[in-house]
């Protein structure tokens, strides 16, 4: 509820901006284009023809070409064209779509589709700027979808989707190390200590808020809070300063011996990533558990890195694609969520020489030949089987992590 | 031919102070010299006549040419030929392209214009100079040039501003009695403004002197 | 028409800075009585201020800010004033003059890739000298003071502030001021410090006042070179901008005002050093000291400018280099084998890229080029001298901290109906443009003798044709550069290509920023490569128009 309160101040005072400049603004298109996913054909009636601005984060050149790739099918198949527009941060879209709102454009809006989870959806859906009502569990292929060995797909980071956003693929924290230089890693967050207390220099995380370095901080929270079902419901002011003590405590150790001493830290996880290829430290992690070999595959880690987790289990979650309440192009937007749903596509994008992204599908379910697709998949070396990957620890609730941000820079970064 | 050069209680003030004034006419082939120590506004005079000066003087009087009062009108109309210390040949045009750059509008047709640069050129000892560059010359061949460019332009009056100052002894006496006969055989009205006695002396007309 | 040009060139800059900056001010105060009734509150304020460290932000902006720009002024006026006519003193004109186009976060990336302890340098000597077979656990990039992100910001300005300094440079008559110091027994740089400094640095004033502000405010340099912990101010306004939750903006605005005022304080700052400098100034001149610790100031300035010189253009080097390696692991020196993979996969997508960015560039500096020139032919016209106060204004872009207004800019647009398009990424350009346009146009234009005006209106041309055959020819070659700098200015832009783009429009800066965040080197290296090469090529267009001042200049020496 806190959000909601937090939203309307913004969104008044840019409506009040509009309203000052009111003899600039065009009168709002009338265009308002209505679509059911229920009626399919009628939906693919409407895409034909359109122009999809898909928002994805542009960060990675494999996820671009995999983007591209869809593109070109939905171009030879359903007439649409998708535009993908590299995003370096999905905050900005956000951010895109509540100036649109606030600018009284109701329709029209310039993103159809974006590439979306935690935060931003919740977000987004509690402001009441998606598409609704929930469209997902519309979809042609949304029976494929396994939602009841992974329930992250219809809860984000404990919010329920309510069908306004649809899974695209899972993550799950995985650690990486180069036997090259450690042969053996340590499996628990007290060996991973030890570790670092005995090679300095050589272990450091993304520094939060990036969302991997609060991932990191999740990850010990839930390992070292006394009881970790509060991290379901929203963080309770009174107690948090009691909950993350031990979490803080492990990092206080930990920083002196950590790369540059805890006085500096990469920024995002690519460059977690980069300081392992270059031999400054041994251990880095992912959310993708492929996202190792697809790495070694593109010539950005060594052949020698494998991945590993730790004992107990690893922080796990969904990502998703939503749509706002004014896109312009809903169909077509429909059509591609729909297609990249597909055993097809999910299989493509689950291959590390393509992209390595798991799929929100239950695989077993499929028809055989679309089985096949999966079974034929080399997961790569540096690759875990989905046995290895062990348990899946829940995202907390979006609440948590605002509050670690806040308290991890109060004490790290800013003195 | 030509009319008289008059100025017509032309007073010119600086914040209130009087700083020339000047109440002559200028009959055509005469030159009036004026003269005085630097930093009196003599410059301020002919800067007034030919219509660039500062906004920051304030002028009274008329400059007339005949019954053509100039004051009231633009500097592009009022025709009267410049000449300064520096010969101020445009840099980015050649030698020919300076005195086409002058000659009035109203000759027409290609060749006629080029005929009239060459006879401008050949009339000072400079004919077939017309491509070359204007920095290549010497410092009498652009005094000349520079001469020839306000002449073609086809001036009511000269208007000269220390315009022997920057040469050496020899080109100067050359060159001031080239100008003066100059302007002598077109019957032009000339305002000499100048601190050199000598100048005054060649110039051989009327003098007005400022302490 | 004529008169409206000026007007019209500064609507164009301060409409959208003063609607931007209407639009950061309401919620700074938390003032929206349209809605909600709510009074002026100084709650953002509040908030923005009890942030952790926020002064420690702060002070780091102004500190390495203020450096920054120092150390640049210094080594390019030291330079200047040691060497100016030597041999090394062309050659380093010719390095740096292309250097100016390289964008900020190109240049950062390539230093960053130079000393980073996994770095080039590094390498270099490793193991051999070092006896490292891993990169040394030592904070270089990135370190809590910000001394390295200092490097990066000057490596940067000294290409800028050497190309103003040099634009200005031939109204002080240097050659002839420095030969009458020297008979009258001044060394070299004294002579040059007394006589030639205090002519053109009026001329250079203005920009140094923008490198200022663009110090004290700078997010992409900062975000490669600079500290975390706490990040220089800007950065964290950025991303509280940027953060999912919106309550944050309010803090973001008040800070977004604050970082106005910390900006204007710098400049503050340095006039409170310019006044001190004149004083001292005058008290030298009176003292008739004939020296200026001449031999430290020219082994200090020529060091200087050498290494910030060879930084730039090795990072430089580096960036193509990445672009084509394969793998390269520390302490290799090279790497093991090269590959065009990185530039045939992501060739397409750069082709398109560098056409938007065209696109754009090319109608924004020709309507501000027309109109830079059209107001700068007004004033010549109207024969009023220099009104300096008025046109101030124009440089109001360079000094406002993009953040504090580019948000309120998005809603304005969004409002026309004009978001989206190219048009109204133009627009959005135009406003950073003119200025720099106008900043490389203003002085050569004003520099040119006004008898040549005079001269062409006496023998009988109009003003039109005064314009188009003397005024213009005679300012070409400084048409041309400033043609390229607007072009260079245009190429660069992150900030308002993406707000006001909607992400729509991708340009070859916002594919770099954007890719960058994926931290892949390879492409890192290209689009870097590209951002620079685009501008690059415009400054080569210019420098094949032939100057006019420089025969003017020979004209003058034959005469006297």
């Amino acid at each position: 509820m806190t959000i909601i309160r937090l939203l309307s101040r913004p969104v008044r005072g840019a409506l009040l901006a509009a309203a000052l400049t009111l003899p600039l603004a065009p009168l709002a298109s009338r265009a308002d284009e209505t679509v059911d996913p229920a009626d399919w054909t009628e939906v693919l009636a409407k895409a034909k023809g359109q122009t999809v601005y898909f928002h994805a984060w542009g960060g990675e050149p494999r996820i671009n070409a995999y983007i591209a790739w869809a593109g070109e099918q939905l171009q030879q198949r359903h007439g649409i064209k998708v535009e993908q527009v590299k995003v370096d941060d999905t905050a900005n879209v956000v951010a895109r779509i509540v100036a649109e709102k606030a600018a009284g454009q109701e329709s029209g809006g310039a993103v159809d589709l974006v590439w979306i989870n935690g935060e931003n959806f919740v977000s987004l859906k509690k402001a009441g700027l998606l598409m609704s009502p929930g469209w997902a569990t519309k979809l042609p292929n949304w029976p494929l979808v396994d939602v009841e060995n992974k329930p992250a797909v219809v809860t984000d980071f404990t919010e329920p989707t309510d069908g306004q956003e649809s899974p695209w693929g899972m993550a799950k924290l995985v650690f990486m190390h180069d036997t090259a230089t450690l042969a053996e890693p340590p499996k628990t967050l007290d060996a991973l200590a030890e570790h670092v207390k005995a090679n300095p220099g050589r272990f450091t995380y993304p520094q939060p808020p990036n969302f991997h370095g609060s991932t990191f901080l999740k990850q010990v929270l839930a390992t070292t809070i006394a009881d970790r079902a509060k991290l379901s419901r929203p963080v309770d002011p009174a107690s948090f300063e009691a909950d993350v003590a031990p979490l803080f405590a492990y990092l206080d150790a930990l920083h002196p011996n950590m790369w540059r001493q805890g006085r500096a830290f990469p920024q995002n996880q690519p460059a977690l990533r980069q300081l392992l290829a270059d031999g400054e430290i041994d251990i880095a992690f992912t959310f993708n558990p492929a996202g190792a070999s697809a790495a070694i595959a593109a010539g950005e880690l060594p052949e020698t890195v494998r991945t590993f987790v730790l004992d107990g289990g690893t922080i796990g979650n969904a990502h998703f694609l939503a749509i706002p309440f004014n896109a312009n192009a809903k169909a077509g937007a429909l059509v591609l969520a729909d297609f990249l749903l597909s055993p097809e596509a999910q299989a493509r994008k689950q291959d590390p020489a393509i992209w390595g992204d798991p799929t929100v599908l239950a695989v077993e379910r499929l028809e055989a030949a679309e089985r096949e697709r999966f079974a034929a998949l080399d997961l790569g070396i540096a690759t875990l089987s989905p046995e290895e990957l062990g348990p899946v620890i829940e995202e907390p609730h979006a609440s948590w992590m605002v509050e670690l941000e806040r308290a991890w820079t109060a004490r790290y970064a800013s003195q | 031919m030509t009319d008289a050069l008059i100025f017509d209680k032309v007073a010119i003030t600086l914040a209130g102070r009087d700083l020339i004034s000047l109440d002559r006419a200028i009959a055509p082939g005469e030159v009036l010299t004026v003269m005085g120590p630097s930093g009196i506004g003599k410059s301020t005079l002919l800067a007034h006549a030919a219509g660039f000066l500062d906004p920051a003087f304030t002028a009274g009087g008329r400059v007339l040419s005949g019954d053509t009062d100039l004051t009231s009108l633009p500097p592009y109309r009022r025709r009267l030929g410049l000449l300064f210390q520096d010969p101020l040949l445009f840099p980015h045009m050649s030698v020919g392209e300076n005195i086409a750059f002058a000659l009035p509008p109203a000759l027409h047709g290609r060749a006629k214009r080029r005929q009239a640069v060459a006879a401008a050129l050949a009339d000072v000892d400079l004919a077939g100079f017309e491509a070359r560059d204007p920095a290549t010359l010497s410092g009498g061949q652009k005094a000349r040039v520079a001469l020839m460019r306000v002449l073609e332009s086809q001036p009511r009056a000269l208007l000269l501003d220390e315009p022997f100052s920057r040469l050496d002894a020899a080109l100067r006496d050359q060159i001031r009695q080239l100008v003066f006969a100059k302007a002598r055989e077109r019957g032009l009205p000339v305002l000499l403004v100048t601190h050199d006695r000598a100048d005054a002396d060649a110039a051989g007309g009327p003098v007005v002197e400022y302490a | 028409m004529l008169r409206l040009a000026p007007l019209l060139a500064l609507a164009l800059m301060l409409g959208p800075v003063a609607a931007g900056l209407f639009g950061t001010l309401l919620p700074a105060v938390g003032y929206v009585p349209a809605l909600g009734g709510e009074t002026v509150s100084l709650a953002p304020l509040r908030m923005f201020l009890a942030q952790p460290g926020i002064g420690l932000s702060a002070a780091l902006s102004l500190g390495t800010g203020l450096a920054a720009t120092l150390g640049a002024f210094a080594a390019v006026v030291l330079f200047t004033a040691a060497f100016e006519g030597t041999r090394f003193f062309r050659a380093m004109r010719r390095l740096l003059s292309p250097l100016m186009a390289v964008p900020h976060a190109a240049a950062a990336f390539g230093l960053a890739f130079l000393i980073t302890p996994s770095g080039f340098v590094m390498r270099l000597l490793s193991p051999w000298a070092t006896g490292f077979q891993r990169p040394p656990d030592v904070l270089i990039v990135g370190d809590p003071l910000g001394l390295t992100m200092t490097l990066g910001l000057m490596a940067k300005e000294v290409p800028f502030l050497f190309l103003m300094l040099l634009a200005a440079l031939p109204q002080a008559d240097p050659v002839r001021s420095r030969r009458v110091a020297a008979s009258l027994g001044y060394a070299p740089v004294a002579a040059w410090l007394t006589t030639v400094l205090p002519r053109i640095y009026p001329q250079i004033r203005l920009p140094v006042f923008a490198v200022l502000a663009y110090a004290t405010s700078v997010v992409d340099v900062a975000l490669i070179l600079g500290p975390t912990t706490p990040p220089p101010l800007a950065v964290r306004l950025t991303a509280w901008m940027n953060d999912p939750d919106l309550s944050l903006r309010f803090m973001a605005s008040a800070g977004a005002l604050v970082q106005l005022g910390l900006s204007l304080f710098a400049i503050a700052v340095w006039i409170v050093g310019e006044r001190l400098a004149v004083k001292l100034g005058r008290r030298w001149i009176e003292s008739g000291r004939r020296s200026a610790a001449e031999h430290l100031a020219t082994a200090l300035s020529g060091s200087a400018m050498a290494l910030l010189a060879a930084a730039m253009l090795s990072g430089l080097a580096l960036l193509a280099l990445w672009s084509v390696a394969g793998p390269w692991r520390f302490p290799d020196t090279f790497p093991l084998s090269f590959t065009l993979r990185a530039w045939t996969m992501h060739g397409y997508a750069a082709v398109d890229a560098i056409a938007t960015t065209i696109a754009i560039a090319l109608p924004v500096i020709a309507v501000a080029i027309a109109l830079v020139l059209a107001s700068l032919e007004n004033e010549t016209r109207e024969g009023r001298a220099r009104p300096r106060r008025s046109l101030l204004l124009l440089y109001l872009p360079l000094i406002v901290p993009q953040i504090a207004f580019v948000f309120g800019l998005q809603v304005l647009f969004l409002m026309a109906g004009l978001h989206d398009t190219l048009l109204a990424v133009a627009l959005g350009h135009m406003v950073f443009v003119l200025p720099y346009v106008f900043l490389a146009l203003s002085d050569p234009w004003r520099a040119v003798d006004p008898r040549y005006g005079h001269m062409a209106g006496a023998l009988g041309a109009s003003p039109a044709r005064t314009f188009w055959r003397v005024r213009l020819p005679l300012a070409r070659k400084a048409v041309a550069t400033a043609a390229a700098l607007g072009f260079a200015v245009s190429v660069a832009q992150y900030l308002p290509t993406l707000l006001i783009g909607g992400g729509r429009v991708s340009t070859v800066t916002t594919e770099a920023v954007a890719l960058a965040a994926g931290g892949n080197r390879q492409l890192v290296g290209i689009y870097a490569l590209l951002q620079m090469l685009l501008p690059f090529a415009a400054f080569l267009l210019a420098a094949a128009v032939p100057s006019v001042a420089h025969r003017r200049r020979r004209e003058n020496e034959t005469t006297a």
